[in-house]
């Protein structure tokens, strides 16, 4: 008999109060009853509409029916057949835009909870069981991955299961891109993300860090002068954008990249750690993503008195996930929607002092589908902060498009490429992720990686 | 991991090591920095690149110990090993075409200064070098620096060595008697670089200078580096290092390079019992 709760069994969390000084993991995971009392609720339905939620195609049924049955270590596997990073996405995924938005159970009451289901089946396995000495033949056929965030690892795992000898390329001293230099350690420890490299270490994938490409060599040296027979690029949105409004370059501005970056790559969060953060007094964070939740929640938890999340349109709007919304409003952050932000104010020293806002209304739908915000006449006013993070999102490095001419980029300086296979303008090389979308999500990345990975194979296959 | 395979103290807080990486230095061109780190837990810091040797693939640096993580760096010795080297990053100088340049450093900027006049002289250039430091114990690379170019005047804030003036009194005196130079290029603290360039807007000289702000990543990620030029802002990582002096915001520059002075006395403050450690167990 299935469990017909209307509600997902609640996932154990620190408690808000506390967490909000630390960078411990928030969300604790299931237990094994409470997986197993998870799992009961899916129906197993004909339909599985789950599956078309899922951009890796993970066979949500399969693996939730085998935590049902107690089969641990086989729904790790069954997820595993199609996802390379499960760990990462049970944490990171927005499960409510994707596979629980389809699940049959979300029509009377919530739907199940695969991402906490995806999680522990993760977990466990990490917990109880050894990697499995894989014995791949190796074809023979060298290939490059260009950036070790979530797509280049997922592409270069695939690509090293088939045989081929796979070398990633990583502008940082890390391998994990946005994994390492974005997520924070309390949504996404670190660890995780290092057992998921190391994986891919035991399958034969080398890692060249301290390498970026454009400037140390160029795709194109990387084909004719090291003989790289293909190249996948996955070098991510990395670059900040900035509002361009009067006070952004006074101290005390900062991108929500080199906050998070000096906190979570360089871990200046700990004690010891010489790299020196802003630790402010009265933060806003500008903009509704995950990154602007992380960077509130980071400045909270370093020890920032007041947070708060300025974003121009509703909550309904927000890109952030759900889970994150809930978690930053426990941890005390202040949100203050349909408002933006039109100048920064500062002192003579030129250290910020506030910043001035106006209040919005929605209008018509524009192209993202989301109503417009208008500015709603004379309701300027001013909130006192010493900070400022923007976390209004990121776009494509050039370093790639201005050294590689006959690779076709659009005016957003994302890399053109076939969505099936990831084929760019140029013969041999592939992309995908945000370097070809703008900056979107971990699990369509790693969908891409895998996408071109199975291209790169035909491509090299039919030479 | 990339091996120190020379090390030469220039003076008592600068220091040279010539560092084992081939792949940067099969790419490096004068202008352009890499960002190390010397341990693994350590911080990400810009270098610029003071010489560089592609047959032996070592890049050369020059550093002053000012912080935490450059005392750290001074404490190794050849044959131990820098954590992380990335590069070259930022944009080459633009040097060809250049017929005669003053080049202005100033105390640790004549490291980077040299290799830009030797570059020059290199290329052809008739080069005079004006180098200013506090005192004649703080000097270096005379003997390289009066090697690659016509005249070098060495100016000292005491007169302890060379004459007792600044490096903008020279130049203006150099503009004054009538010499023609293509370019001026001056490297050294940012109130250095701002006079020099108050004086030679005044006899229209093009005037480059090379940035040296904060950073984390040197790729374009951070946007800490950023600076105004001509009322636009730039990434100094990428869109320069160097920059047409004439457009740089240098109050705005000066003031940013002040941003984590204070957070980085609390990092110094954490860091310090680790680094004595490091130098008790040395």
């Amino acid at each position: 008999m299935p469990n017909m709760s209307q509600i997902k069994c609640p996932m154990p969390e620190q408690d808000p109060n506390v967490r909000n000084k630390n960078f411990k993991e928030v969300a604790l995971g299931y237990t094994e009853e409470q997986a197993v009392e998870e799992a009961q609720r899916c129906l197993n339905c004909k339909a599985r509409p789950c599956i078309s939620g899922c951009p890796v195609n993970v066979q949500i049924p399969e693996f939730i029916q085998l935590i049902a049955n107690r089969d641990f270590s086989a729904a790790a596997k069954k997820i595993k057949e199609t996802s390379s990073l499960p760990a990462v996405c049970g944490r990171v995924c927005p499960q409510e835009s994707q596979c629980e938005s389809k699940c049959v159970r979300g029509r009377k009451g919530e739907p199940v909870a695969i991402g906490r289901l995806e999680r522990f089946a993760a977990d466990w396995s990490m917990a109880n069981e050894k990697p499995e000495k894989l014995d791949i033949k190796k074809n023979g056929h060298k290939v490059a991955v260009v950036g070790a965030g979530p797509s280049g690892l997922t592409c270069a795992g695939d690509l090293a299961n088939m045989g081929y000898d796979v070398t990633v390329f990583e502008a940082f001293h890390k391998p994990g891109g946005v994994l390492v230099y974005g997520i924070p350690e309390f949504r996404l420890p670190k660890a995780i993300v290092q057992r998921e490299i190391d994986t891919l270490s035991d399958k034969g994938v080398k890692f060249e860090l301290n390498y970026i490409v454009g400037k140390t060599g160029s795709i194109d040296e990387l084909m004719k002068d090291d003989g790289f027979e293909a190249v996948y690029v996955g070098s991510g949105a990395g670059l900040p954008s900035f509002m361009n409004i009067p006070g952004e370059n006074l101290n005390g501005v900062l991108s929500a990249n080199e906050f998070l970056t000096r906190i979570n790559l360089m871990k200046a969060y700990l004690p010891n750690n010489p790299t020196p953060v802003m630790v402010p007094k009265r933060a806003a964070i500008v903009g509704g993503g995950n990154v602007a939740m992380d960077a509130a929640r980071c400045a909270k938890r370093i020890g920032a008195e007041e947070v708060y999340i300025l974003y121009r349109r509703s909550e309904e709007e927000m890109p952030a996930r759900n889970e994150e919304i809930h978690h930053a409003k426990e941890e005390g952050i202040i949100f203050k929607l349909l408002t933006a932000p039109t100048k920064i104010l500062g002192n003579e020293d030129g250290w910020v002092t506030g910043v001035e806002c106006v209040e919005m209304e929605l209008g018509e739908p524009d192209a993202s589908g989301r109503r417009r915000p208008v500015v709603k006449e004379g309701s300027e006013y001013t909130i006192d902060l010493d900070c400022v993070i923007m976390s209004i999102g990121t776009s494509p490095n050039p370093l790639i498009r201005s050294t590689t001419p006959d690779l076709e980029t659009n005016r957003k300086g994302c890399i053109v490429a076939e969505e099936a296979t990831g084929q760019t303008s140029k013969e041999g090389v592939f992309a995908g992720g945000d370097a070809v979308t703008g900056a979107a999500t971990v699990i369509l990345a790693m969908g891409a990686g895998k996408a071109a990975a199975a291209a790169m194979d035909k491509y090299i296959k039919s030479k | 991991m990339y091996q120190i395979v020379e090390k030469k103290v220039l003076n008592e807080q600068v220091k040279l090591f010539r560092v084992k990486a081939p792949h940067v230095a099969k790419k490096a061109k004068p202008g352009q920095f890499i960002v190390l780190r010397v341990s693994d837990d350590g911080e990400r810091i810009p270098l610029t690149i003071a010489d560089y040797d592609r047959e032996e693939g070592t890049i050369t640096i020059i550093f002053q110990e000012v912080g935490a993580t450059t005392a750290a760096l001074g404490l190794l010795n050849e044959g131990d090993y820098i954590h992380d080297f990335a590069g070259p990053l930022g944009l080459a100088s633009e040097l060809e075409g250049i017929k005669k340049a003053c080049v202005i450093g100033g105390g640790l900027g004549c490291a980077i200064a040299y290799p830009q006049a030797k570059a020059l002289h290199n290329l052809g250039a008739k080069v005079d070098i004006i180098a200013g430091f506090r005192n004649k114990d703080i000097i270096i690379l005379e003997d390289e620096m009066k090697a690659v170019c016509e005249n070098l005047i060495i100016c000292t804030d005491d007169g302890s060595n060379g004459r007792k003036n600044l490096v903008t009194n020279e130049l203006e005196a150099l503009l004054q008697a009538g010499e023609q130079y293509d370019v001026v290029i001056a490297i050294g603290p940012l109130v250095m670089m701002k006079f020099v360039c108050l004086t030679t807007k005044k006899y229209n000289v093009k005037t480059i200078v090379s940035m040296n702000p904060i950073m984390v990543d040197g790729t374009g990620m951070c946007g800490g580096c950023r600076l105004t030029v001509g009322g636009e802002t730039k990434f100094a990582c990428v869109d320069g290092p160097d920059f047409d002096g004439h457009l740089v915001d240098f109050d705005e520059t000066i003031r940013r390079s002040k941003m984590y002075k204070k957070f980085e006395q609390e990092a110094m403050e954490r860091h310090r019992c680790n680094l004595e450690e490091v130098i008790n167990n040395a």
